[in-house]
Parts: C-alpha cells; structure tokens; sequence
C-alpha cells in the first residue's frame, strides 16, 4: 500500500511590494508610444508655444495673461495653465489614469499580474502610484518648458498681476510655481476620476473619456450663473481659482477652497476606484468590471460628496448669489484702473504718482440700470474717476465690461482716447498697446473680510 | 513508498452566481506527474486551474497545494506558477524585457535571473529583443511559459499550452514539460489536444459540467473503454475484409466517410478482437501496412464519457 504523505512545509508566497509594483507598472507606462510622445510633447510643445507666440504681433489676449506675452516671460506659463486646465489636462489624465486599469483588461493579463502579485489591493496601489507619477511627469514637463520658452523668447520682466499691480520677477516666479501646484489638486482629482472610470467601466471606451467628459461638465458648469457656493463646491474650480494668486492681496479663500475640494474628490475617486478593485471577481474572463452595479457605485457617492460640499460652503461662506455685485465690480475696476495708470504714467515718462494719489472710482451699471445690479454679463458699463494732485479737475474715463461668470472680466477702454484708446507705447520690451486700453481683471466673488 | 502529493484537492465546488463551476471536484497530482485536465468547453477547467493558481477560493472543499492548506484568504504557496485563459504579456515590450520585469518584479536580477535560459528552453532566443506585439500566438504561449519557468516551479498550471504551437514549437514545450516532469516538478495542463495529452500525461482528470467522470492513469481510462474503431490499411484489403467480417467481436464500420482508399477500411473492436484479426491477417500472408484508432484512446473514453459520442 502506498503510504501517503504530503510535500514539505511550503510558505505562502509574500505578495510582491508594492515599490517593486509600482516600478514594474512604470516599465509598462513609459514603454507605451503614447506614453512616450505625450511626455515628449510636454516637455517640448509648451517652450515651441510660448517663444512662438510671444513673438506674434497678435497675442491671444483672450486668455488671462495672453496679452502680456509680449513683456514677460512669466506671462508664457500662466497662459499655459489657461489652456491645460481647460484642455491638457484632462486629456491626459484621460490617456493616463483613464486607461491604466482598462488596458489589463484589453491585453487579457489580469490573471497573469494577479498572480506575479498575488495581491489585488497592491496592484491597485501601483498602478494609481505609477500613474499619478506619470502625470505629474507631465505636468512638469507643461510649467517647466512654457516657463523656460518664455524666458528665453521673451527675458526675466516683471509680471502685471491681475489687479494691475506689478510683481516682480522673483514674486512672479514664485506665484508661477504656486499656481501649477494648485493645478495639481483638480488634476489628481480628474486623474482619480480617471482611475476610478477605468476599473468601473473595463474596456468601455468611457471609462477611457471619463475624465476629459467631467472635465467638460465643470467647464459648462462653470459658465452657468451659478450660486457661488455651487461654483465653488465643484472639483474644476481650482483650475480658475488660481488667478487669485495674482491679485493683492491674494484671493485666497476661493482658491483653498477649491483645493479642498478637488482633494476631497481625489480621495473619494480613488477610495471607491479602491473598492470596486479589490471586489471585482477576476476568475470570470468575460467579466472587466463594469456594469451598472458599478457605475451607480462609484457615481452616487460622488454625487453625494458634491452635495455636502455645496452645503458646507453654502454654510461657511454665505455667498448664494452669483457673487458679482454692483460695488464689488466697481471695486476691482478701480484698483487695476489705478494700478494701470501708474504703469501707464511710467511708460510715458509722466511724473509718478501713486493709488492713494489718485483716489481712483468707478461708477458701474449694468443694462443702462434697467435690470439688476449684479451678474455675469457683457452689458456692463463703468465710468472711472480719478484725481491727479495739483490738477483741479477729476479724470474720467469710461469702459465696457464684459464679466464672466467666474468672475473673470475684461475692461474695454472706450474713451476718451488719450487715457484709454489704442495707442502704442515704448517699453523696455518693444511697443505695446496702451495698458489701459484694455486689460482683465477679476471679481473676488467670495465676500472680502 | 511514499508518495508526495504537489495537489489535494477534495470535495471542492465553487459557483458563480447559480451557475456551478465545480461540484466536489477531487484531484490527486504527485510531484513529478504531467496531469492532464480534459474536458468539454465549460466543464470548469479553467475555474479549477485558477484556484490552483490562487486566482479564486473554493466555496468548499479541502484544497492542499504543495503541503499547505490552501485557506480563504486570495493567495497561493510559493513555488506555484502558471498561466490560465493565456500567458499575459505586454505587447509594447519585448519578450526579455517581459521576462525581465517580472523578474524585477520578484526581486530577481534580470541579468542572474536566467532569462537567456528560460528563453532558450521554449527556443525564443532568436526573438529575444522583439516586441510581443508581433508574436504568434505560438510563441505567446512559449513566452508565458518561460516567463512561468522563471521562477522555478514546483506546481506548474497551464491552461491549453499547446494552443497555436508549431511542431518546432511543440517540441520545446514538450521537451521543457518532460524535463521538468523529471526534475520532480508537478504540470497540470489543460488540453483539447488528445494527441498532446497522451504524449505527455500519465494520469488525466476529465471533467464533465463541473463533476469528475473519470481520473487515473491513462492505461485505466482505455482499460475502462468501449470499442474503438481503427483504419486498417493491408496489401489485400478484400481478404482482410472477410477475415474481419469472421472474426468474434470485430464488426466493419460504414466507413464511407473515413475511408480515403479502397486499400483501407475500418473496424470496430475492444483490444483483445483486434489482436486476434491482426493475427489471422498476418498468418494469411497479408501485410499489415498501417493500423491506427480513428480516434485516440483518450479520445474516444472523452466523449464517451462526456456523452458526447453521438456527435461522432
């Protein structure tokens, strides 16, 4: 008889670590072509842009800070994170975060890492790490090249803030860099979004768009009239909050916020990408993870979180309204008007004066005073009023204002000519248009303390 | 004489949903044995080599892999490797940088890792520094098996290995199963590839709607068989007809579909009548040019078996 006996004590194997998961997940990132070109792409396109552009006669002076490209190269990066918060970014946390998970599934080696790996919990952990390492790669790659391209193409001048107010080169560069930083919390959060549409949807093509589709929502969203405290509570906010770096003092409550709440998204995205993983039945080869199941698992917390978040900013700063009021708007034009002026002043060799000089004002209507006083809308009308000392008689200018929603607003100069037609002036840079002929600014739509 | 079991597994079901996989599914493999897994597509094969891998938990049952009690708990012991629904690879890397990475990935060195070994076992050597993108599907399963050879196995689980093979291809695998097979190494395979099979196997399980309908050596599977039909090629083939029609327990097929030529015909036997009709052809001075089962052995008991004859 055949005695029965079993091998020698074996070991359950240790799952794999995830720095080692993490390293093979970026072996298989970077040797994709796709990969490869964005990376590319990023760290070269922006410096081609930039030096390109800024030495256009016509400047894209329809994004914030385009119309500055001309006088310094701080101006390249900061048109640069316009244009990525709007497309970039979600494009290529789409690319990257949005297929991460769905490319296993495509490729049919799910079974194969789950066995290298022999823990689900640690290849999701890699492959988000991995990812997000990927994206901030690219990321980098946007700040660094449009910020090198533009201070090659165009030198290391100060910076006129959006309130008209000069930084100088260092203060620029360091709101520069703190501004890209803030890009990062909605990236992470779209890149969460992205993780998260690739382990719900498998190999849908959604789960791929998912991303680049929220992306777009918010940007909708954010041309809506909506409350302020809806404005804010959503995660694409931040990639707009920033210009509240540029102003001085700086908006900050606004843009905290919006950090705020595009890490609480990321968080929750990336948890719930986290639990639908670890769940999913792997043996069924036909099964990739999706289905409504999962799809309503990951949206209604998420529709949840906006929810609490538009309350507890509803309750944290009582800002209801579209937060563009009469006085607000007449505020903010008359302190870039009057920081303009001295710029204006100096450009023209006129002897200096300063804002507590001027006692700069403006009168602001909206719709000729036949509908309400506040709102987004490109029908405003202001007068500014100014004083120069020694001069009896008060300077008046008047302008068109076209306000965004976001608070966001161009100042056309429509009279009288002198003070804020188009003319050229010399600069240290070249000729530029009359600074205050038209220029932006921004409505802080939070109540200022 | 002791007997080292790589594999116990006992009363093992697992369901997915109301479908059932497997339903007290017993499985003996000792270590150095080629076990064979047959069955009809959705017997629960690849349900049962993916607990065996680790991939899933058993709803119940006992499951013993390499001396450890397999628990509830998603793992499998070290010393396991294997592939099932076919080897994952990354296309946009090449076949070493694959097998590089997962050595990387176990804390090997890919230069001490034995990478050019592996690959020279499965013959990928010349295709070393090439994409997996543009593999065959043959030598996909190759590379799968290299990249399982790299950690040196001592249960490997292999989930139909000689799919898309060419002969050469074939050979490899064979030769690398064998000399495994040798070394002490325990091979589950899944096959529908009979030929394979009985080349490699010594004992199979066959597995029918997620139930075991038979397991043991290969020997017992055609002891245990009905009658098989062969072709039987002579250099009379009209006497060798009336012969057969005489012999006890020999009946000639209406082989008008099998047949290629006048020269061959088939017959229908267990082993000790057709033995009997060889011997009275011979001693009749007819040679015997070619005698072989339409069907293999294991073939045959397969869909025997897994009630599938009537669709011969």
């Amino acid at each position: 008889m055949t005695a029965v006996a079993v091998a020698e004590r074996t070991v359950t194997a240790p799952p794999v670590s995830v720095a080692r998961g993490y390293r093979f997940e970026l072996v298989k990132l970077v040797s994709q072509w796709r990969v490869r070109l964005l990376v590319l792409a990023c760290w070269v396109a922006p410096a081609l842009f930039v030096a390109g552009v800024s030495q256009q006669d016509t400047l894209p002076s329809d994004t914030l800070f385009g119309r500055w490209m001309h006088a310094t190269g701080w101006a390249g990066p900061l048109v640069m994170l316009g244009f990525a918060g709007t497309w970039a970014l979600p494009l290529l946390t789409s690319l990257v975060a949005g297929d991460v998970f769905a490319a296993e599934d495509r490729l049919g080696t799910w079974r194969h890492l789950l066995v290298a790996v022999r823990s689900p919990a640690r290849i999701f952990v890699a492959k988000t790490l991995a990812s997000v390492t990927v994206i901030l790669a690219l990321v980098a790659g946007l700040a660094v090249s449009s910020t090198v391209g533009g201070l090659l193409a165009v030198g290391n001048q100060p910076l006129v803030g959006l309130d008209g107010h000069l930084l100088s080169p260092g203060d620029a560069a360091g709101r520069v860099l703190l501004a890209w930083l803030c890009a990062l919390a909605p990236t992470l959060a779209l890149a969460a979004i992205g993780l998260l549409g690739s382990v719900a949807l498998g190999r849908s093509s959604m789960g791929l768009l998912l991303p680049v589709l929220v992306a777009l929502a918010m940007q909708v969203a954010q041309m809506l009239p909506l409350p302020v405290a809806v404005r804010l509570a959503l995660p694409g906010y931040a990639f707009i909050s920033w210009n509240g770096l540029f102003t001085s003092p700086a908006q900050l409550t606004p843009l905290l916020i919006a950090v705020a709440v595009s890490l609480a998204w990321a968080v929750l995205a990336t948890a719930l990408a986290h639990l639908l993983f670890v769940r999913r039945d792997f043996t069924n080869p036909a099964y990739d993870g999706s289905g409504r199941r999962a799809f309503t698992f990951g949206v209604l917390p998420l529709a949840a979180l906006t929810a609490v978040t538009v309350g507890a900013v509803a309750v944290a700063t009582p800002s209801t309204g579209s937060g563009i009021e009469q006085a607000k708007v007449q505020k903010s034009l008359a302190i870039v008007f009057a920081h303009l002026y001295r710029l204006q002043t100096e450009q023209l060799h006129r002897p200096a004066v300063t804002e507590a000089q001027l006692r700069t004002s403006a009168a602001c209507t909206k719709s000729d005073g036949q509908a309400a006083q506040e709102g987004a809308g490109n029908d405003w009308r202001c007068v500014v009023s100014w004083h120069l000392p020694g001069v009896a008689v008060t300077g008046s200018a008047i302008y068109q204002l076209d306000i965004t929603s976001d608070g966001r607003f161009v100042a056309d100069g429509d009279g009288p000519k002198e003070v804020n037609g188009y003319f050229l002036v010399r600069t240290s840079t070249g000729d530029a248009p009359n600074p205050l002929w038209q220029f932006d600014g921004n409505v802080e739509l939070l109540e200022t303390q | 004489m002791e007997t080292l079991h790589a594999v116990r597994a006992g009363g093992i079901s697992k369901c997915f949903g109301e479908v059932v996989a497997l339903d007290g599914v017993d499985l003996d493999v000792t270590q150095g044995q080629i076990h064979g897994l047959v069955g009809p597509n959705g017997a629960g094969k690849t349900t049962l080599l993916g607990l065996l891998l680790g991939l899933a938990v058993a709803d119940s049952g006992r499951l013993e892999i390499l001396g450890q009690q397999v628990g509830r708990a998603f793992a499998a012991p070290d010393g396991v490797a294997g592939f099932v629904d076919g080897p994952g690879l990354y296309p946009s890397l090449t076949a070493r940088q694959n097998l590089a990475a997962l050595a990387a990935l176990r804390g090997g060195d890919a230069r001490t890792a034995g990478i050019d070994d592996v690959l020279d076992q499965v013959g990928l050597t010349d295709v070393a520094d090439d994409r997996a993108r543009g593999f065959s599907l043959g030598m996909r399963q190759r590379l799968g098996l290299a990249a399982a050879l790299l950690t040196r196995p001592r249960l490997l689980i292999l989930d139909e290995p000689s799919n898309g093979l060419d002969p050469a291809g074939k050979r490899h695998v064979h030769g690398v199963l064998t000399r495994l097979a040798a070394d002490g190494t325990a091979v589950v395979l899944s096959s529908h590839r009979m030929d394979d099979l009985e080349a490699l196997c010594s004992e199979v399980t066959i597995l029918a709607t997620g139930r075991v309908v038979f397991s043991g050596p290969l020997s017992k599977l055609a002891a245990e068989s009905r009658e098989l039909d062969y072709r039987l090629r002579t250099s009379d083939p009209g006497a060798a007809r009336r012969l057969a029609a005489d012999t006890a327990g020999v009946r000639i097929v209406d082989d008008s579909v099998v047949r290629q030529d006048a020269d061959v015909f088939v017959v229908r036997a267990l082993t000790p009548a057709l033995d009997e009709l060889v011997a009275q052809v011979v001693r009749s001075g007819i040679a015997v040019r070619e005698l072989a089962p339409v069907v293999s052995p294991l073939e045959a008991a397969f869909l025997a078996l897994t009630d599938q004859e009537a669709g011969r």
